[in-house]
């Protein structure tokens, strides 16, 4: 059964495929256990999710995260940024991919266009130091404000570097 | 006589003279808009209370962090006008440990002691959504018993998930005994899985390619118990809370959330159900053996805390009805991949008594063999009690996953939070939080 529900999910987004693929011609797309995934290039990041949303009713937005590929094996690219995209009506997925380098780290926020692009968004920023512009609030959301680090980057080691040095030292007789 | 009463009457009427002057004064400014009664009417209240003025009787108030009805750590900065929320801002990250740095270094089979401490009401389903990730990662089929048991533990999760929900949103809105009556059979819950794993609250009962234990007649006992127990039970909780006065009139059109909005919002599992969206993963993107039973995905349309709440007792009687058709019809067989695979620890019989069992052990053991994963990256998602709980997980050949990322249905409906409680009064917080089941160690991670 899973085989049958995996074939007819990539048959259903060969077609939004294709019509990425016409629209953005960068685009390129890819396969694995059943899942289709596209890359599409920085600069046309807003505009491939924009036609997603309102062309191909992707009207989900299930997730955004990243992935700092500073240690993988062949990466050209130093950040992957990933949206997975749902159709609620047809149960489509598609997971759309897109790199970024230092020092331009910063991709549109897909907050017109999902509203709960909105906190995933300010966890990307948090762990990672990725800025969306647009974004209407884009503060830390689970670190201190006064952290500086962005912690699930490959640079930053597991036990920490000690950012105690960041907080203000609040003494017995202040409070 | 007229002048003596207009005397006598002078020094007690002096504040009901003031609303004459006001009426006065209205009705002038009414003769100068052409004498409309509706116009006179919206003009007095602005005269009243002028409209700049409003922002000083607004007043923050710091809900949490440390507050009963938080169930958990997360704090809300509130702004009031008297007890009316005009503003919630949610301040969230007090329980935040690094799970997902963690799972950078922690491999396949040693992160599911983490994903038990995610949410920690419902383990079992989360140890089932992180090795179905890990599995799809390294295309591992299942045998059909260990789906099977896999089935049976997340709806035995969904329903110790929903009684810790729903009574606790009865708890807030001040019903004491149906807390009680929920928590019993959460009990007996805990119960089935300590006979199973031998762990009651963080299981960590699933392995990749299998399971830590097979399961017991012991255990078929008790689970067919609880499922002819427990009919009882949830009649009772019907009776206590559905036509309750207390509870219906503090639940019923109070939150509400629309479909769109839900879908929006990026809202999912029971809360987005409650809200007319349709979407259950079980059905529409089968996993496990899920397709063989026979249930119904349970929607509502209000989209209020009521809606909720009943979705949530109804999903209950659904899984129930899973559980009963898995638990009877559960097939023979192992309940590991095939030791050729390489992914299953062999038992320990085997690792004695065969040398395959021997090598296979240590190959999997030791920190430069493991299982072969591909240099590739795969989500999957599974219909966690609170809503979609997937991993997005990137593999580069080693047994330590190389990004983990889990997309924790509690921090995106409690992002729903500001919008949900916007306009309802200060009493109304508890029944909207209660009813989004926020549980904030998975907030966090």
């Amino acid at each position: 059964m899973p085989d049958d529900a995996n074939k007819r999910d990539s048959v259903v987004s060969l077609a939004t495929v294709a019509a990425l693929v016409e629209k953005f011609p960068a685009v390129k797309a890819s396969e694995f256990r059943g899942q289709t995934r596209v890359v599409v290039p920085a600069e046309s990041i807003y505009a491939a999710l924009e036609f997603l949303k309102l062309q191909r009713d992707f009207d989900f937005l299930v997730d955004i995260t990243c992935v700092d590929y500073l240690n993988y094996r062949g990466a050209t690219d130093r950040f992957g940024l990933v949206y997975l995209l749902a159709n609620t009506d047809t149960n489509e997925r598609l997971t759309v991919r897109t790199f970024l380098n230092e020092p331009d780290l910063t991709v549109p926020s897909a907050v017109p266009l999902w509203e709960g692009a909105n906190w995933f968004e300010r966890e990307v920023w948090d762990m990672f130091g990725i800025t969306f512009a647009g974004h209407p609030d884009l503060r830390r959301i689970l670190l201190p404000e006064e952290f500086t680090a962005f912690p699930l980057r490959k640079d930053y080691p597991l036990q920490g570097r000690g950012e105690r040095h960041n907080f203000p030292v609040l003494p017995r007789s202040s409070g | 006589m007229n002048n003596e009463e207009a005397i006598m009457a002078a020094p007690t009427s002096t504040p009901a003279a003031e609303p004459r002057q006001g009426a006065q004064a209205a009705a002038q400014r009414g003769v100068a808009h052409g004498g409309d009664a509706h116009g006179d009417e919206s003009d007095q209240i602005g005269f009243l209370s002028p409209p700049h003025d409003y922002e000083d009787y607004q007043w923050t108030l710091n809900f949490g962090p440390q507050h009963p009805a938080t169930h958990t750590t997360l704090r809300l900065v509130l702004k009031l006008d008297g007890e009316r929320v005009v503003d919630a801002v949610p301040d969230i990250g007090y329980l935040h440990s690094g799970f997902e740095k963690i799972g950078e270094s922690l491999d396949y089979n040693q992160y599911v002691t983490v994903t038990d401490r995610m949410n920690y009401i419902s383990p079992m389903a989360n140890n089932v959504a992180w090795h179905g990730a890990v599995e799809r990662l390294l295309g591992i089929e299942l045998p059909r018993r260990a789906q099977y048991i896999r089935v049976i533990i997340s709806e035995l999760a969904r329903i110790s998930d929903h009684l810790l929900c729903n009574g606790a949103a009865g708890l807030d809105t001040g019903a004491f005994t149906y807390f009680l009556y929920a928590f019993y059979q959460r009990e007996v819950i805990y119960d089935i899985f300590e006979t199973l794993c031998g762990a009651r609250f963080t299981n960590s009962y699933t392995r990749v390619g299998g399971l830590m234990y097979d399961i017991t007649p012991l255990v078929v006992d008790k689970i067919r118990t609880f499922v002819r127990n427990f009919h009882k039970t949830l009649e009772d909780m019907d009776r206590l809370l559905n036509r309750n006065r207390i509870f219906v009139d503090r639940t019923k059109g109070v939150g509400v959330l629309p479909r769109e909005e839900a879908i929006n919002r990026s809202a999912s599992g029971p809360i987005a159900r409650a809200s007319g969206v349709t979407r259950d993963l079980r059905k529409d993107e089968p996993y496990l053996c899920y397709p063989d039973f026979d249930f119904k995905v349970c929607c509502a349309k209000a989209g209020d805390c009521y809606a909720r709440y009943l979705v949530r007792m109804a999903e209950m009687r659904e899984s129930l009805r899973i559980v009963d058709q898995a638990i009877e019809n559960l097939p023979a067989g192992e309940i590991n991949v095939p030791i050729g695979e390489r992914t299953a620890l062999p038992t320990k019989s085997m690792v004695y008594s065969t040398i395959e069992g021997t090598i296979s052990h240590f190959e999997l053991t030791m920190s430069n063999r493991g299982f072969e994963v591909p240099f590739d990256e795969s989500y999957a998602a599974t219909e966690a009690p609170n809503g979609e709980l997937g991993f997005y997980l990137v593999g580069d050949g080693t047994d330590v996953a190389y990004r983990a990322r889990c997309r924790p249905p509690s921090y995106i409906h409690f992002s729903l939070f500001p919008y949900l409680i916007r306009g309802h009064t200060l009493s109304d917080i508890v029944a909207v939080l209660g009813s989004l089941n926020i549980i904030a160690a998975e907030l966090d991670r």
